[in-house]
């Protein structure tokens, strides 16, 4: 059972491997937020799975840890980190109309 | 004896269908033209994996209180993954970044692989447009 669990976390970690071909050539950086989320939900899978496979109980704390960082990651990219093209703005924040004097 | 081997056997079954999902959901990251295909594939795919890898880890487990964290795991990550598909999908739309639409081929696309028949179909529309323009006059 313990070699059949590790050969789930490898399997999960070698898609973590090939979700970083995406993070190289995602043409935005949209696109390699969209890969940091694979990271973090692939993340949690394989945490969950080596807590069995190693009967470690902390292992799914940090699980839980990792859940709450990856919607931390793409909040903060979408609030402050997303380069915007001018003339542009965010719906989020959308700019003051500008004053005539 | 025999409760113990059905219950490491439905623990197989439910992680292999989970690694199914997460590499449906890998390939799509990897192949799919497009942010929103894209994300589609993605935070679907993944949380859906991720609920069947939770299930099988889950009965493991001895204790209720760690099954409930498993379970609370899993419905944080299902509604963080409808969030973040979100807020990504509308922010990108609202900085005009184009979705691709259905029929208008892959003229649009993100990626720079072209595959084999839509260079074929472009060549021909050049062809059809210069025999037009070789009859009209």
């Amino acid at each position: 059972m313990t070699a059949f669990l590790l050969g789930v976390a490898i399997f999960l970690l070698a898609n973590v491997a090939a979700g970083l071909v995406r993070v190289i050539r995602g043409p935005t950086q949209a696109d390699r937020v969209v890969a940091a989320q694979l990271f973090g939900t692939t993340g949690v899978a394989i945490l969950l799975v080596l807590s069995v496979a190693m009967d470690a109980r902390p292992l799914r704390d940090v699980a839980l840890i990792f859940a709450l960082l990856a919607v931390v990651i793409s909040v903060a990219f979408v609030k402050r980190g997303w380069v915007r093209a001018p003339g542009q703005p965010s719906r989020a924040e959308p700019s003051l109309p500008r004053e005539e004097p | 004896m025999s409760v113990e081997l059905m219950v490491n056997g439905l623990t197989v079954v439910l992680l292999v269908i989970g690694c199914f999902f997460f590499l449906a959901g890998t390939v799509g990251l990897l192949r799919f033209p497009d942010l929103y295909c894209r994300l589609h594939a993605l935070t679907k795919a993944d949380a859906l994996g991720l609920g069947f890898v939770t299930a099988g880890v889950a009965l493991q487990l001895g204790a209720w209180h760690e099954i409930l964290l498993l379970a609370a795991l899993w419905l944080l990550v299902l509604s963080a993954a409808a969030t973040v598909c979100h807020i990504l999908a509308s922010e990108a739309l609202a900085q005009g970044v184009e979705p691709i639409q259905a029929g208008a081929g892959r003229a649009g696309s993100m990626d720079s692989e072209v595959d084999a028949s839509s260079a074929e179909d472009g060549s021909e529309g050049g062809d059809g447009a210069r025999a037009r323009r070789g009859v009209s006059p």
